[in-house]
């Protein structure tokens, strides 16, 4: 193994058509962010899957630990009344 | 941790996987699990990657426009399906350096399969028809494997497999088709690829020694023997539909069984190509290596480059 600088990983994001959002689908290596653009192009588009691509280094991306779920995403699960089927309504009221 | 808050976690990550659940990549897992899906996985990656080679072959020498551009394409794709394998093997903390080196090295294994030579355009036709078709009888069930970023490359294989297997199969009709000696071209690569594909569908379930683990991770759905049953079921009709003869004096329709049986499989060859003795283990290898050797002073270059274009920018800014 050389000692030498590899080139980075990079994430990549897909917007398959307008009105839809850009979706993960994978990472690539490439030496700059046009490589990385032109690279993800070709790896992960070779069908027409997508209209737009971003692509952002792996090493800028912060992550929640799912060791911590429970503190981070506990606190919604009591709260019940964020849901519409917490309230009660008349069998009349058809649709609300 | 204690040893016993180890074996807490495993049950409940067990639990997990019988549950349906996806394992993703900062998920606590055993270290077994994690070192048998950097095993399956890149093994697979080699596989796509190495699997370019005797196909490559014969990319400037295919007989028209249309079956060039098909075989480029396919090719292309293989390039592709080792990357999504790369890219998710180095989720559970491997580098792509070490996978290749594992490669380079010999530590690392690759589908014996790739180890056999093309000698003739009818080989693209088996290669597609037999060798693709029994990749995806392996890869359709690890679309549900539990280790998310396996299932999803795998997903996104098994989507363009097809077009491959189906470009194989339509050069074998041609070539069935055609004057004497091409359909004799055609049976003589059935000839020499319908075994090594019963192969690779992996050794029988009584030398399988990862079988039991492997099918708890749901790395595997089904047995070799029984994915073997089915490549079989599935491809001798269509070899009678092109007029072309299975190599096996011993097939017969069971029909009690609903089900062909077949020869007796040279597992000694497949032990022979396994442990690098095939007819073209070493050619590959050596192909594989200088193109990874011969690339450096490119990749070199475009880091170089990269590096002092971001100097510029930061120069600019200051």
């Amino acid at each position: 193994m050389s000692d030498k600088k590899n080139w980075p990983l990079w994430e990549v994001f897909v917007r398959s058509k307008n009105g839809l959002e850009h979706r993960h689908c994978g990472s690539l290596h490439a030496a700059d962010e046009d490589m990385a653009l032109e690279n993800a192009r070709d790896v992960y588009t070779r069908r027409s899957e997508g209209v737009s691509i971003w692509v952002v280094e792996s090493k800028h991306i912060t992550a929640s630990n799912p060791e911590n779920n429970g503190e981070m995403f506990e606190p919604a699960h009591d709260k019940v009344y964020r849901h519409p089927t917490f309230y009660d309504l008349p069998d009349e009221v058809k649709h609300m | 941790m204690s040893e016993e808050q180890i074996r807490s976690l495993e049950r409940q990550f067990e639990e997990r996987i019988a549950r349906d659940e996806k394992i993703e990549p900062k998920d606590w897992m055993p270290e077994k699990y994690r070192k048998t899906h950097i095993r399956q996985m890149s093994q697979h990656a080699h596989s796509e990657i190495v699997g370019m080679l005797p196909e490559g072959n014969w990319i400037t020498r295919a007989p028209s426009l249309r079956r060039k551009v098909a075989l480029l394409a396919k090719v292309q794709d293989e390039a592709g399906h080792g990357l999504y394998l790369y890219s998710a093997c180095e989720t559970l903390g491997v580098s792509r350096e070490e996978l290749y080196d594992q490669l380079h090295t010999g530590k690392a294994k690759y589908s014996s399969i790739f180890n056999y030579p093309t000698v003739t355009w009818a080989d693209m036709g088996a290669i597609g028809w037999l060798v693709d078709g029994a990749a995806i009888i392996n890869q359709v069930p690890l679309c549900n494997t539990s280790y998310g970023p396996y299932a999803r490359a795998m997903i996104r294989v098994c989507k363009e497999e097809s077009f491959h297997q189906r470009q194989g199969y339509e050069i074998m009709i041609k070539l069935a088709n055609g004057t004497p000696e091409q359909k004799e071209m055609a049976q003589d690569a059935l000839n020499r690829w319908w075994w090594p594909s019963l192969m690779m569908l992996g050794p029988t379930d009584a030398e399988s020694i990862h079988t039991e683990q492997s099918m708890k991770w749901k790395l595997k759905r089904k047995s070799n023997d029984d994915l073997r049953q089915q490549f079989i079921d599935q491809t001798v009709p269509q070899a009678d539909l092109i007029g072309l003869t299975i190599p096996d004096p011993d097939l017969k329709w069971n029909e009690e069984r609903q089900s062909y049986d077949f020869g007796e499989i040279n597992w000694d060859e497949f032990w022979q190509v396994v442990k690098g003795h095939g007819p073209c283990n070493k050619e590959r290898m050596k192909a594989r290596v200088n193109a990874w050797e011969e690339g450096e002073w490119v990749r070199d270059a475009a880091m170089a480059y990269a590096e002092k274009k971001q100097e510029r920018k930061q120069k600019q800014v200051g």
